[in-house]
């Protein structure tokens, strides 16, 4: 098992870093989406201040629906999903690594690139680190919530925004705890609460997730 | 698992059918009946409060139509998942029948709240309030259910994908309300609320449970009458309901 | 008698599409070593017959069971028996074809055999990505996971196709090897007459 589990990670990353432009466009996503906002709101580093670490959570959460919209679909396309549907493997453990290779090369870089970001907002130096924390304590949840989403849309012709209706309701949480995070860490307050809070979440979607999303694999290939 | 036989009598949908077809008359009647007393004790009879004159008398309505859009997501679920497991047509069609009276019984705690928010906090729509916020994001898994089941041509799909994402959003209900709650201790918004006062005097208790039980009556009646109608879409080219509408004419 | 309900079994088997029944009260039993033949026109639902029977779907009404239980909830020792190879290769093409071999190894458990490139005249595109591959390069390429499985049951739906004669013939061999070795098969094809064997079940849609 451990062996197949490492096995489906390898091929899917091998995969990614063949099609570099696809792990590429959801990071350039989220740097232009930032971006927008100091236009739409005001350049004012007071005001960046108040509003960058919603924003930055904001926008982190819409560009890993961009990423992990697709997780299924090629493997249902090209039949290999299928085939691993009937081999010995059990699908809760492929799924569960297809998405720890795919948040490795969506995702990771997408919470490395983060900070520096923030910087761009103004927010203090010192909250960095806790972000960064934050989000990668908060990203497994999310990476699971978004698979989920693309496994309930895999019979759709296209997933595409019903993925976002369905996903982003249920993230609330973690934006909840992830900013608050923030929020503590700028008045220079213990962080510890919600960053337990979202590993919480995060052992809970990452034990209970993958079951969800076989299932609902299983419907979407018939 | 093996579920006991009376079990599968309700899966049969000719029996549940009839079944359904002799509630409605008595859960339409008690719940009219009681929606009627109930005004017109809630409305009429208890005098105004001291604090928050006519106002207040929206405590008759609000949290029953917040208590039902709960009850409306649970028995959403539950039957969503019982259909899932034991594959069961007709607890997915319960399940398709309770999703839009939840919206809308969601829609109307909404609406319900932000009038009473304008006197008395000065505004309709209070992001601060974890009750709003929680009735918001429901309203959103309500929607997000439907629109997945509209997204499926294919009815049988619709019904299993739909439970999987009910049963994934009824264990987030409470993490999403618990979250909501200390989102708002922490950012400290306006939590004065009558509405929680814990002791509330009998002469307001007893409309402002006359009205629970009238909703909960209500939001059954509809079900059942939901329910029916979606028996007759599902079964349409079956003998059993051809005869019982005929029947009915004749 | 003693292997009554270790088979392949199929039991008042009835699948609707949409509003439209494509068949219904389908029995059978396949035993070990041997071969059943689907035939049919086109849409009378052979894909979905063999979907259901791999456990890919579930049918309208019945059950499909394989050794006792069902076949779309085996459990983990019998989990991996049923090969089905359908219209789809289940290649990724961005994959050399190695390294999908080296996959379908990974996943099912078995060594990945470079020689069986060899047989099938692969050898020469071991290091080509799938993509770059002709439709029956890619078609042989995917008969790989049939050896590479070793699953007591093989589903095949329309094996023939894209195939040239010597592929053709390397289906029959290794069919006949896997029969011969006490597996069994079920063919949906449209040319029954290549395949017919004694005591072949004959299933008509």
């Amino acid at each position: 098992m451990k062996r197949a589990f490492f096995a489906i990670l390898q091929r899917d990353l091998q995969i990614a870093f063949r099609r570099v432009s696809e792990i590429a466009n959801p990071l350039l996503f989220f740097i232009i989406v930032a971006s927008l906002f100091p236009l739409a709101v005001s350049p004012d580093s007071e005001h960046l201040r108040g509003i960058g670490g919603g924003v930055l959570w904001v926008v982190a959460l819409l560009s890993s629906l961009l990423a992990l919209e697709g997780l299924f679909r090629a493997d249902a396309e090209d039949g290999s999903l299928e085939q691993l549907m009937l081999s010995p493997v059990p699908l809760g453990v492929a799924v569960l690594a297809k998405v720890t290779a795919h948040w490795l090369v969506t995702i990771v870089p997408l919470v490395l690139l983060t900070p520096v970001l923030a910087l761009s907002f103004a927010l203090p130096v010192g909250v960095l680190p806790v972000m960064a924390f934050a989000l990668l304590l908060a990203t497994p949840t999310l990476s699971v919530l978004v698979a989920l989403g693309a496994a309930l849309t895999l019979g759709l012709r296209r997933g595409g925004a019903i993925v976002g209706l369905l996903v982003l309701p249920l993230t609330a949480p973690l934006l909840i705890f992830g900013t608050r995070a923030i929020d503590l860490g700028v008045y220079g307050e213990s962080v510890a609460a919600p960053l337990y809070l979202l590993a919480a979440l995060a052992a809970l979607a990452v034990s209970l997730g993958p079951v969800a999303i076989a299932a609902a694999l299983r419907v979407g290939v018939e | 698992m093996k579920l006991p036989r009376w079990f599968h009598l309700f899966g049969s949908p000719p029996f549940v059918y009839r079944l359904a077809g002799a509630l409605i008359p008595w859960l339409g009647g008690i719940a009219c009946t009681l929606l009627i007393v109930g005004a017109y004790w809630s409305l009429v009879v208890v005098p105004p409060d001291a604090v928050q004159g006519e106002v207040y008398r929206i405590l008759y309505i609000h949290p029953q139509t917040a208590y039902v859009s709960m009850m409306a997501y649970v028995v959403m679920a539950v039957t969503a998942g019982i259909g899932y497991i034991w594959r069961i047509k007709l607890a997915h069609a319960v399940a398709v029948s309770a999703a839009p009276i939840g919206a809308s019984f969601t829609a109307c705690a909404l609406v319900s709240g932000s009038l009473w928010g304008r006197p008395t906090w000065g505004t309709y729509w209070e992001w601060g309030d974890p009750r709003i916020m929680f009735e918001t994001l429901l309203l959103f898994l309500f929607l997000s259910y439907l629109a997945l089941r509209a997204a499926f041509e294919d009815r049988d799909k619709a019904d299993r994908v739909s439970a999987i994402l009910a049963v994934v959003g009824v264990v987030n209900v409470p993490i999403i309300h618990y979250s909501v709650l200390w989102w708002n201790t922490l950012h400290q918004g306006p939590t004065i609320s009558k509405l929680d006062s814990p002791s509330m005097a009998t002469e307001f208790l007893i409309p402002f449970l006359i009205m629970m039980a009238g909703f909960t009556f209500c939001f059954y009646w509809l079900l059942l009458s939901r329910l029916r109608a979606e028996i007759v879409e599902r079964e349409r080219d079956t003998r059993w309901l051809q005869d019982a509408l005929q029947g009915g004419r004749a | 008698m003693t292997n009554e309900g270790r088979g392949l079994r199929a039991e008042d088997v009835a699948i609707w599409r949409g509003d439209r029944c494509l068949f219904e009260s389908l029995n059978f039993e396949l035993r070990p070593g041997q071969l059943a033949l689907l035939v049919g026109p086109n849409g009378a639902g052979k894909t979905s017959l063999l979907r259901v029977l791999a456990g890919l779907a579930s049918p309208t009404v019945g059950r499909v069971s394989w050794q006792g239980t069902a076949v779309d909830a085996l459990p983990p020792e019998l989990r991996g028996a049923i090969a089905y190879r359908g219209h789809l290769d289940g290649l990724k093409k961005d994959l050399t074809v190695a390294e999908n071999l080296h996959f379908f190894a990974a996943i099912w458990g078995g060594t990945a055999d470079l020689s069986l490139l060899v047989e099938l005249k692969l050898e020469a595109q071991a290091h080509t990505r799938a993509r770059h591959l002709s439709a029956g390069q890619r078609r042989r390429a995917a008969l790989v996971s049939l050896r590479v499985a070793a699953s007591p049951v093989w589903i095949l739906d329309e094996p023939m196709t894209n195939l040239d004669a010597e592929g053709r013939a390397i289906v029959m061999r290794w069919l006949t090897e896997h029969l011969a070795s006490g597996g069994c098969a079920i063919v949906a094809t449209h040319q029954p007459k290549d395949f017919e064997r004694p005591g072949a079940l004959v299933i008509e849609l």
